[in-house]
């Protein structure tokens, strides 16, 4: 393994970001929109525990509110949600993205995340421990693409921080 | 300290319903958002400085939540939407 590895998302002067992933990395990546928009999809379903951790209650002391918010967001979330897997679908062999097109990205690896997450039981120990990589955990996998988009997510925000605005609030 | 009994108000403020009281925006912490993930958030949707946005992610990561802010109803119902557009873990109750 190389001890050094080039950046894989680099902001650009013209405020673009170069992507520079290898084919394998690519592969997984483009099989998350279709996994997440079928996980969405049943995501209103009684049983749907995975996808739970996207729809969080706004109130937490006011069912009546809580549930007039779900009425009105929830679908809204979804849409977003769906709007972000569209973009990323487009754009997943780009080898340079837009300042949202990478954002669409980061909170799609967000969402597969934060699902993964859920199933995987990840807590605030095994979340930093190395033995969420135990090879011979059967939900090997899961952990290994939970670890590989836990890196993507991190040197994407990274690069995207450099292109923030100027703060407008103390 | 004075030795005149103070003047009791004629009436008790009604402390229990204010509609004025602002409504906060509180964001929990778990285990699955990356530290560089909360505060790029607070950055992007608040326009807060790296220095106060880094300060409000430490307060989730180590006193389990923090306001992120607070406001009328409506403002604050829609940065809940807005973070959980995000993924955040975010709830809304009325000042106390």
């Amino acid at each position: 393994m190389a001890l050094f590895r080039r950046a894989r998302f680099v902001r650009t002067r013209d405020g673009h970001y170069r992507v520079r992933l290898e084919p394998e990395e690519r592969a997984l990546l483009a099989t998350l929109p279709d996994q997440l928009s079928s996980l969405l999809a049943e995501s209103s379903d009684p049983g749907a525990t995975a996808t739970s951790r996207l729809f969080p209650p706004a109130y937490t002391d006011d069912g009546e509110r809580d549930a007039e918010y779900q009425r009105l967001m929830r679908s809204e979330l979804v849409g977003q949600r769906l709007a972000r897997l569209a973009t990323m679908r487009e754009t997943i062999d780009a080898t340079q993205l837009t300042d949202d097109q990478l954002q669409a990205w980061v909170k799609v690896l967000n969402d597969v995340r934060l699902i993964l997450g859920t199933l995987l039981d990840v807590s605030e120990e095994t979340s930093e421990a190395l033995d969420l990589l135990d090879p011979s955990a059967p939900d090997a996998s899961q952990r290994v693409i939970y670890y590989v988009l836990t890196g993507l997510v991190d040197e994407a925000v990274t690069a995207l921080s450099g292109g923030l605005p100027a703060p407008t609030a103390l | 300290m004075s030795t005149l009994a103070p003047t009791k108000p004629d009436s008790e403020p009604d402390t229990d319903i204010d509609p004025d009281r602002p409504w906060i925006v509180i964001v929990w912490n778990d285990p699955i958002n990356l530290m560089s993930y909360v505060t790029f958030v607070f950055q992007k949707l608040f326009g807060y400085s790296l220095e106060k946005a880094t300060a409000l992610m430490l307060d989730v990561h180590r006193k389990g939540r923090a306001v992120v802010s607070s406001g009328e109803r409506e403002r604050a119902e829609l940065d809940v939407f807005r973070l959980h557009e995000h993924g955040l873990w975010a709830t809304m109750q009325q000042d106390k």
